[in-house]
């Protein structure tokens, strides 16, 4: 948390900055809410939005679970203020599903048991839409390398790109 | 992380004024560096001003037949420029090789140059850092410095510039435009970073109110003859221990021009005219390339734990340099080194 009480060199107090009014769209709903400068978009979702899908693994760009989609690309949403991302659209887990019916890739890793604890999922999931969005990787490889921000510490590795795989081959017919 | 003021700049001449108008703050692009030190305390701005939406996302054709890549272009999307691929692959690789998907959709190319070192004790405020507190001592010099530099180091800082980008920016030739409160001025790549001498806290030659415009590169792009090489602990989403950027330009086997830049190994991405020199009117083989090698590794010193980046920078080189004279650069996504 942010101390508020701040002094310049010269003595003089830093005023504690007034509440930024920001309008976010998040999994297709506006949201309009106060923030400080300092409430990264990780912690406007969770705290402010009650959306806890996105989790907080590390809070320093270096695991990938608070993957969401910002205007269509996956960003780690720990590592920008929510008053940087004023105006924007944001798809975060809950926001995959359409109606009731699970998204491809949720589906997929489903099918292919590409979860153990749960914690790296949602993260997993959004950059795995980003990727697919993206359309950089088709081999095994590439999905390998291309979603090597996203750290899994139970391991389920090969079935995240098995699941992956099936997205975009189905995705594809 | 401590209070802070927070602005978005309205354009260019908005951003200059208000960096000149309060002492130590300071421009956010992607946040990824700053945002970061931010968190732990290491960066303190009492104002943020926020550049991330000026109008510097273009990459475009130069009359010089190069390209002028705006600051704020996000490293993915330069990457995957039809433009860099073609022309500028080094480049395109370099960056591919660096953080994440996710970081590179953030990061811009502006805050790319500007990253701060990864050395551990400038991020433990609970230690000494020349960098982070002048004069109070450099932790690493003595302490644990595996990932630290071997060339260009000084008795205050041995921390590395972390950046990929910027390596291959650096054998590129590329150029920096910079506007300040006096007009604007371009850099070369090499007078951008400093070594860190009795200043470490100075990790370029901008001035505090100065911003980056845009990174101009040269016709010249060593599509044909081109490697990025980057030997890290993990095979991915790690910092380089040693880098190498090798473009080489061929006539019938014989080097015509050559450039040779190295990452993970100093205070910024290290080059070295007189081993790029020597290579030309050479044949492109292993002798050359080991003469090279000796060359730029020559007044390498290793510290406690890092003296295996001189043989380490040695063997990389040598597979860097042999891999473009090939025309076979290194996939990074089939992590084989061949
Ligand atoms: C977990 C992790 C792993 C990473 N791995 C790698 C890696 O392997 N290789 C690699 O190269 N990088 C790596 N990075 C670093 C990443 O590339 C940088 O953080 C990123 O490039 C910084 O760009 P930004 O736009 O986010 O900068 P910001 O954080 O916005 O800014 C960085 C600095 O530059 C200043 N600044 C920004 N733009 C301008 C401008 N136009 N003019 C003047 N000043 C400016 C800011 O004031 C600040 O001081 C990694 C980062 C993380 C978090
Ligand atoms: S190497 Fe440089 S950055 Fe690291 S502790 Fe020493 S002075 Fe600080
Ligand atoms: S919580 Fe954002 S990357 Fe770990
Ligand atoms: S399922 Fe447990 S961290 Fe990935």
């Amino acid at each position: 948390m942010a101390r508020t009480r701040r002094k310049r060199p010269n003595g003089q107090t830093i005023p504690a900055p007034e509440k930024i009014t920001i309008s976010l769209t998040v999994n297709g709903a506006p949201r309009e809410l106060a923030v400080a400068p300092w409430v990264t978009l990780l912690d406007a979702l969770r705290e402010r939005l009650g959306l806890t899908g996105t989790k907080k693994g590390c809070d320093h760009g270096q695991c990938g679970a608070c993957t969401v989609l910002v205007d269509g690309r996956r960003i780690n949403s720990c590592m920008t203020f929510a008053v940087m991302q004023d105006g924007a659209k944001v798809t975060t887990v809950e926001g995959l599903a359409r109606d009731g019916t699970l998204h491809p890739l949720q589906q997929a890793f489903i099918d292919h048991d590409a979860f153990q604890c749960g914690s790296c999922t949602s993260g997993q999931l959004c950059s795995a839409a980003g990727l697919i969005a993206e359309g950089r990787a088709s081999t095994v490889e590439e999905i390998r390398e291309l979603m090597s921000g996203n750290l899994c510490r139970c391991g389920a590795y090969p079935n995240i790109v098995a699941a992956i795989q099936q997205a975009m081959e189905r995705q594809r017919s | 992380m401590i209070n802070f003021q927070y602005a978005r700049a309205t354009d260019l001449a908005d951003a200059l004024r208000q960096i000149a108008a309060e002492p130590g703050a300071k421009f956010i692009a992607g946040g990824t560096n700053l945002i970061d030190l931010m968190k732990e305390d290491v960066e303190r701005p009492p104002r943020l001003i926020d550049i991330s939406r000026l109008p510097l996302r273009e990459v475009e054709q130069t009359r010089h037949g190069g390209l002028l890549i705006g600051a704020l272009v996000p490293n993915s999307d330069l990457a995957y420029h039809p433009l860099i691929e073609r022309h500028y692959p080094l480049l395109a690789s370099a960056i591919l090789a660096g953080a994440s998907a996710q970081l590179r959709n953030m990061a811009s190319t502006g805050g790319n140059l500007l990253q701060r070192t990864r050395c551990y004790y400038f991020y433990d405020t609970a230690t000494p850092c020349n960098k982070r507190t002048p004069g109070s001592g450099c932790a690493a010099r003595y302490g644990v410095n595996r990932i630290h530099a071997i060339l260009g180091t000084s008795d205050a800082c041995i921390a590395t510039h972390p950046s990929d980008m910027c390596v291959a920016l650096a054998a590129l030739d590329a150029q920096v435009h910079v506007a300040g409160p006096s007009g604007g001025r371009t850099l070369t790549f090499a007078d951008l970073h400093r070594l860190p001498g009795t200043t470490p806290e100075r990790d370029t030659n901008l001035a505090a109110d100065e911003i980056i415009t845009a990174v101009e590169l040269p016709e010249r792009g060593f599509a044909a003859n081109y490697s990025y090489l980057k030997i890290r602990d993990r095979l991915s989403y790690a910092f380089a221990l040693v880098s190498v950027a090798a473009a080489l330009e061929l006539e019938h086997g014989t080097i015509k021009e050559a450039r040779l830049a190295l990452g993970g190994v100093a205070h910024k991405p290290w080059r070295n005219v007189s081993a790029e020199a020597a290579m030309r009117g050479e044949p492109a083989n292993r002798a050359t390339f080991a003469r090279a090698a000796d060359a730029i590794l020559r007044d390498a010193k290793g510290f406690a734990h890092n003296a295996f980046k001189i043989e380490l920078a040695r063997r990389a080189i040598l597979r860097a340099l042999s891999q473009a004279a090939a025309g076979t650069p290194q996939s990074q996504s089939v992590k084989k080194i061949r």
